[in-house]
């Protein structure tokens, strides 16, 4: 008499792991969730409500939220430009431009920071005469966490959008051309569609990685409640003076995450 | 009058080849995988520069780099429907068709409206917001020959228009494309490695071989009489004319009578038939298939695993079966044999 084989018991059966995998499977799952679980043991339940209504609070948030998503627009709005370039055009350097984009992302931030500084501060390479021309400057204001996030961002979604373009089937652009669309049409009506999960998949990374930032925006930017104090920051801060603050804060900043990241993740992360 | 005499170089392939077509006329370049074909409707559409020669159409220079003239793919007037059919996954079949039209300004509506004409006489009306995943090979196929017309095209290139299809839709298709092919009166050529795709539904052929023409003329020409062994191989299909006696025989000028599977075309036809589709055997086969019928044989022709064999009788025709079998059934001139093949083997197509 043959079993009822279900697809159910079929899969379990076919994707048993191998026993030694299990425990280090385990210890990779409790490493990341044992501090979290440690997070909320130490969360002062009780005057949860009054810390997170402090203006420190929303606050940082507003600015973590603004400028992270200032951030991700702005690298839509380069990085995908960018990544094309890179993906189809051949040009002299084009590994070399590769390996500067990237660097961001390999680099400390606050080496990231510093450069920004010397970039765009007061006597910076361009802000220096932006500053003596219009006496605008870029550092320790909100447009300068959105560029250091930007900064560091950007790399995320160029390379995601790049590796998107070049594994994109051509021949759909051809058939395009062949129907009398010009190199604009092509791109706006049949490559960024085609690109559209990688594009998503980026700007999922660079809001990630922006919402984060920490040692660029703090160099650049400094830690002006309101102005440039971002949520890290503000964790940072108040882990000094005040611990209950702090675990609000970092459990603001995990839900934010959450939300963002697990209806998202499915859809352009899944592989 | 399409006129390309395209020189190229692509990787290990060396490509010189020279194509007229008339407007009104079907060619089919018909070759083996790698033999350069597709390049050749790469060039003729623009997707691929080429680097000696000269493409005209109606007498303007498409592509000419010894005067450095090169018209971009999307300035020519030119419509393809490529392997696959390459129809835009996100779009409607409705706006797949209508694409070519927005790309050229015609407004939204107006395109929209062209485009549900062309859904139309493809017979694919309710098939116009289905996206192109939804749609059987043979629906994908009308739906790139409506986009790819909808522009209005001077020329019309297919690429192996036939190949992404199951053997079991093929030959209903492979009529219908032929029906549609006629109501477009540009030139029109098609690229295609199977002889069957290229008798049926070409007024010509040209037959490549590793990059160079190795033979062209009409289609009864080429088949009835290849220049080489290798022409023989890849053309040598029997073409047998015939008239209609009822929806499925056809009878042969000799008498003899054939029945296929598939409903005759019209009332004067044209039937195709591969030498490895018909059987031989020494007695009259048991079961009675009904294409059967007694034969002479006139000549054995071997080339490396197979020999053809020419046979004479009611039917003449070409079959080609292995050296065992001509050992088994002891084939030489002069000896009689029975000839079979299946119904579904026979392509008819009207002449």
């Amino acid at each position: 008499m043959p079993t009822d084989v279900t697809p159910r018991r079929r899969a379990t059966l076919r994707d048993r792991p191998p026993a030694a995998l299990v425990p280090l499977a385990v210890v990779a799952v409790a490493f990341v969730v044992v501090p979290f679980v440690a997070l909320l043991q130490r969360a002062p339940w009780t005057d949860l409500a009054d810390l997170l209504t402090e203006p420190v609070v929303s606050d940082a948030l507003r600015l973590s939220l603004v400028s992270a998503f200032a951030a991700t627009s702005l690298s839509l709005l380069f990085g995908i430009p960018l990544a094309w370039v890179l993906a189809r055009s051949r040009f002299p350097g084009r590994s070399l431009v590769r390996a500067l984009v990237i660097l961001p992302m390999v680099l400390p931030p606050v080496v990231g920071g510093a450069a920004l500084l010397f970039a765009f501060g007061r006597r910076g390479l361009l802000g220096g005469p932006v500053y003596d021309g219009t006496s605008f400057l870029l550092p320790f204001s909100t447009w300068g966490v959105v560029v250091a996030n930007t900064f560091v961002a950007l790399p995320f979604l160029v390379v995601t959008v790049e590796a998107g373009l070049r594994s994109a089937d051509r021949r759909y652009e051809d058939a395009a051309a062949t129907l009398g669309a010009g190199r604009w049409t092509v791109f706006r009506r049949i490559t960024l569609p085609m690109a559209a999960p990688s594009i998503g998949a980026g700007a999922l990374l660079c809001w990630a990685r922006a919402l984060g930032e920490f040692g660029a925006t703090v160099t650049f930017a400094g830690n002006l409640q309101g102005r440039t104090q971002t949520m890290p920051l503000a964790v940072f801060l108040a882990l000094e003076s005040d611990r209950g603050a702090a675990i609000a804060l970092s459990l603001v900043l995990i839900a934010v995450s959450l939300v963002v990241l697990v209806p998202l993740r499915d859809r352009w992360l899944a592989v | 009058m399409l006129q390309a005499s395209i020189g190229l170089r692509l990787g290990d392939l060396d490509l010189a080849v020279d194509v007229e077509v008339a407007d009104g006329e079907v060619v089919a370049l018909l070759g083996p995988n790698g033999a350069g074909k597709t390049t050749v409707l790469r060039a003729i559409a623009g997707l691929i520069p080429i680097d000696a020669g000269r493409i005209t159409l109606d007498g303007r220079v498409l592509d000419e780099p010894g005067s450095q003239t090169f018209v971009a793919t999307a300035e020519r007037p030119i419509g393809v429907v490529f392997q696959d059919y390459l129809l835009f996954p996100r779009m409607t079949a409705l706006d797949n068709v209508a694409f070519g039209l927005r790309a050229r300004g015609v407004t939204k509506s107006e395109a929209r409206a062209r485009a549900g004409q062309w859904l139309a006489r493809v017979g694919l009306s309710d098939q116009a917001h289905a996206k192109p995943r939804a749609l059987s090979g043979g629906q994908a196929q009308r739906v790139a020959l409506a986009r790819a017309l909808a522009t209005d095209p001077r020329v019309l290139l297919l690429d192996e228009p036939l190949a992404a299809l199951d053997a079991r839709s093929r030959v209903h298709v492979r009529a219908e494309l032929r029906r549609h092919l006629a109501s477009f009166g540009g030139a029109r050529l098609l690229v295609t490695h199977d002889p069957v795709d290229a008798v049926v539904l070409a007024d010509r052929l040209v037959v490549i071989e590793a990059g160079r023409v190795v033979q062209a003329g009409t289609t009864a020409a080429v088949t009835h009489h290849p220049r080489s062994r290798y022409v023989a191989d890849l053309v040598g299909v029997n073409l047998l004319e015939g008239r209609a006696i009822d929806g499925r025989t056809v009878r042969l000028p000799g008498g003899a009578e054939l029945v296929l599977a598939d409903p005759l075309p019209g009332p004067e036809v044209a039937v195709a038939l591969r030498p490895q589709a018909i059987a031989l055997h020494r007695e009259h086969p048991a079961g009675s298939p009904r294409n059967c019928w007694p034969a002479t044989v006139t000549d054995l022709e071997a080339d490396r695993d197979r020999v053809r064999v020419q046979l004479d009788g009611p039917v003449t025709v070409a079959a080609e079966v292995t050296p065992a079998a001509v050992a088994e059934l002891g084939l030489a001139p002069g000896v009689s044999v029975w000839a079979s093949v299946k119904a579904v083997d026979l392509i008819a197509y009207e002449r």
